[in-house]
């Protein structure tokens, strides 16, 4: 049997951030070691549309589109966007919905994204040092220090 | 080498990069829009050209002159660019052309979903596919050698997962091609009837010279596997089949032309059944048939929309049913604060027969609006506009208005317009350019008509109006429709009731770009002032 894969749908409307979000999950797998594969289609996604996107890593990933029903995690950034993209969701796989991170909480509504890493972070088994440094690769240096903090709320609201 | 994450298209650029690209030029549209402007910000030299058959053009020309030269566009755009991609496969090359074309099966942001390897097979080009980032940036240098070694322009697919994928790549060492340099070859060049007919034969030579290397070519992937089941499998499709049957035998086709036949036929016969998984139209499969290579091909279904995993495995027990339709979520919408509101409440106000084109602005159709009639093709708006003004009782006739964007009014519009003083219908037309400074659609590029180049730099800005103007347009207006909609509304139905020609350029940027197109201008203003101090100086 081939080593498992993880697989990972990020789900949003365009300028939400979930784009963004995946690059960085992928990124920290890439430096973590792992083969890694990623897609998504953002065609007409800027004008408010939705938008998923997939991560898959492990030690070979084949097919970079995670077939219907195999996601590991679902991490959506709109409420409305939850039930058309749950039947991407394994049985017994997890949803990291919106709220998974109280927003009032937030350094600012944009840094949801990262903040809902967090929380996909502490279920996952990358060191924080290739989360953060995925972070700061994508992210201008005037918004790291505020992500940062998005990521280390979201980890910590994990029991 | 260096090993990094990269999308399909960013691992074009940097392969371009690494072949020594002398020049890239291309036109905008999804899913190809950012391998020049990856090219750009490693420090390529790369431009958009006002349409792709320019870009081809342009790209022809460095490639007589010895450069190698790179010329990206959306399936689609093909269409556009293929009367000199035809004959080019005549004249063919001194450098090295590599064309990519960049297929949207599923249709994420396209108006079809037509297959460019049909183009290969019709002007008698070598094609290349590949099924993720490394094998982008692999092939496209192999691209290269292949246009340079015979000579001819290259077609290269892609589709949309390959494009924007990412998976991780390793770099070679760069390369440094010939230098550019003319060396005049009039019979070669000059396609009279005299001199084309010679260069059909030696292309088709040449295609049969590629066949063969085709079938020896490492670049074919022979996997084995299960004698039961073999696959043949082109670009993503074979990741997918993979995964799907992974006991099965797998021959990954990476020449899609001129294919391999021997190589497909020794494999066809080494397995008791086998199946051909390709995106797209069924071609590698009908072509395998042709040769009399015993294969099965795909079903009607799978001829529409992209493949994944769960769709080659269904491909593979020969499952036609109904498939489990795709989650719908929200469509896109015109944003908010949209500079095109306005004109649509208007057009819906005027009961406006709306001869409609290809952008942002074809949102508009969706409700509350229901703005457009028709669209079909990039600058149609023009013709369609007029051929439905020619035929229609005049009542209807002078309700109709062709509805254009700016990047696409300097695209195909500019002839539509010239048909226009050319041909004028007995009611007038209106056209209306919306200028929103940018193309939006494909994520802010520049334009000829915004002034700025690829890189933001300034150049000489094409002026609509001026334009329109020197044609002979007898009422030309600019407005801004958000300032003003009031004012839209007057000048629209004024120009609605006159039996004239013209056009009204609605000016107003694009919401989600002013504020950089603002940081553009001020930074082309400094240099420029910095630039006349110093020749003061
Ligand atoms: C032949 C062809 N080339 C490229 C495209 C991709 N494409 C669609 S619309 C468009 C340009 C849109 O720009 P503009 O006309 O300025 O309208 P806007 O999106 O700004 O509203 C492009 C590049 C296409 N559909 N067809
Ligand atoms: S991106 Fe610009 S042109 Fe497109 S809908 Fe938004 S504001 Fe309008």
């Amino acid at each position: 049997m081939p080593a498992p894969v993880v697989n990972v749908v990020f789900a949003g409307l365009g300028g939400q951030g979930a784009i963004k979000a995946s690059d960085i999950l992928a990124d920290a797998a890439f430096r973590a070691g792992f083969d890694v594969k990623k897609a998504e289609v953002h065609g007409m996604s800027q004008r408010g549309g939705s938008v998923t996107s997939d991560v898959r890593y492990g030690a070979e990933v084949l097919s970079p589109m995670i077939p219907r029903g195999q996601a590991d995690f679902l991490v959506v950034l709109e409420p409305s966007e939850i039930e058309v993209n749950r039947p991407n969701l394994k049985a017994g796989g997890v949803l990291i919905p919106p709220d998974a991170v109280a927003e009032a909480a937030l350094p600012n509504r944009r840094s949801l994204n990262v903040a809902l890493l967090g929380a996909l972070a502490a279920r996952l088994d990358l060191a924080d040092e290739h989360w953060l440094a995925a972070i700061r690769a994508a992210l201008p240096e005037r918004l790291h220090e505020l992500n940062e903090k998005a990521f280390r709320l979201g980890k910590g609201s994990v029991p | 080498m260096e090993r990094r994450l990269l999308s399909g298209d960013e691992a074009v650029a940097a392969a371009a990069l690494d072949a020594g690209v002398h020049l890239g030029t291309g036109y905008p549209g999804t899913p190809s829009t950012e391998i020049l402007e990856a090219f750009d910000a490693l420090g390529g030299r790369a431009q958009w050209a006002p349409n792709e058959k320019v870009a081809l053009e342009v790209g022809l020309g460095a490639a007589f002159g010895g450069a190698r030269a790179l010329v990206t566009m959306k399936h689609v755009g093909v269409n556009v660019a293929a009367d000199p991609l035809f004959t080019a496969a005549y004249t063919g090359v001194s450098g090295g052309l590599v064309v990519v074309a960049a297929d949207d099966p599923g249709m994420a942001s396209s108006q079809n979903e037509q297959d460019s390897r049909r183009y290969a097979v019709a002007a008698g080009l070598p094609c290349l596919e590949p099924s993720d980032s490394q094998e982008a940036y692999d092939l496209l240098l192999a691209a290269f050698e292949l246009s340079g070694r015979w000579q001819l322009p290259v077609l290269f697919r892609m589709t949309t997962r390959v494009c924007h994928g990412k998976s991780i790549v390793t770099r070679r060492a760069p390369v440094t091609p010939a230098a550019p340099a003319f060396r005049r070859d009039i019979p070669g060049r000059v396609m009279i009837p005299a001199y084309a007919r010679p260069a059909h034969v030696r292309l088709r030579q040449k295609l049969k010279a590629l066949s063969a290397f085709a079938d020896g070519s490492p670049l074919n992937v022979w996997r084995e596997g299960s004698a039961a089941l073999g696959v043949i499998a082109t670009g993503v499709a074979a990741r997918h089949a993979r995964e799907a049957a992974p006991h099965a035998a797998l021959l990954e086709l990476k020449t899609i032309h001129p294919l391999p036949l021997e190589k497909l036929r020794a494999f066809a016969a080494s397995v008791d059944r086998c199946v051909v998984v390709e995106e797209g139209d069924p071609i590698v499969a009908e072509a395998c048939l042709a040769a009399g290579i015993r294969v099965e091909g795909k079903g009607e279904p799978f001829r529409f929309g992209e493949l994944d995993v769960e769709r080659v495995r269904r491909i593979l027990t020969r499952d036609d049913g109904p498939e489990a339709p795709l989650p719908r979520g929200k469509p896109p919408q015109l944003c908010e604060a949209c500079p095109y509101h306005p004109v649509y409440a208007t057009l819906r106000k005027l009961d406006c027969i709306v001869a409609g084109d290809i952008g942002c602005y074809t949102l508009g159709v969706l409700p509350p609006y229901q703005g457009m009639d028709t669209c079909v093709a990039m600058g149609a708006s023009l013709g369609v506009g007029l051929g439905l003004r020619h035929v229609l009782p005049e009542a209807d006739a002078r309700r109709v208005v062709s509805l254009i964007g700016d990047s696409t009014f300097v695209h195909t519009g500019l002839n539509g317009l010239v048909e226009m003083i050319y041909n004028p219908p007995a009611t007038g037309h209106v056209l209306i350019v919306l200028d929103n400074g940018t193309t939006a659609m494909t994520g802010q590029q520049e334009h000829p008509g915004t002034g700025r180049r690829l890189d933001h730099q300034a150049t000489t800005r094409l002026s609509i109006e001026g334009l329109a103007r020197a044609l002979g347009v007898p009422n030309v207006d600019v407005v801004d429709p958000v300032a003003d909609p009031a004012g839209f509304e007057a000048l629209l139905s004024d120009r609605l009731a006159r039996r004239q020609l013209s056009v009204i350029v609605s000016r107003r940027p694009c919401i989600l770009a002013a504020a950089d197109i603002r940081g553009y201008e001020r930074q082309n203003a400094a240099s420029a002032a910095a630039c006349a101090a110093c020749k003061e100086g």
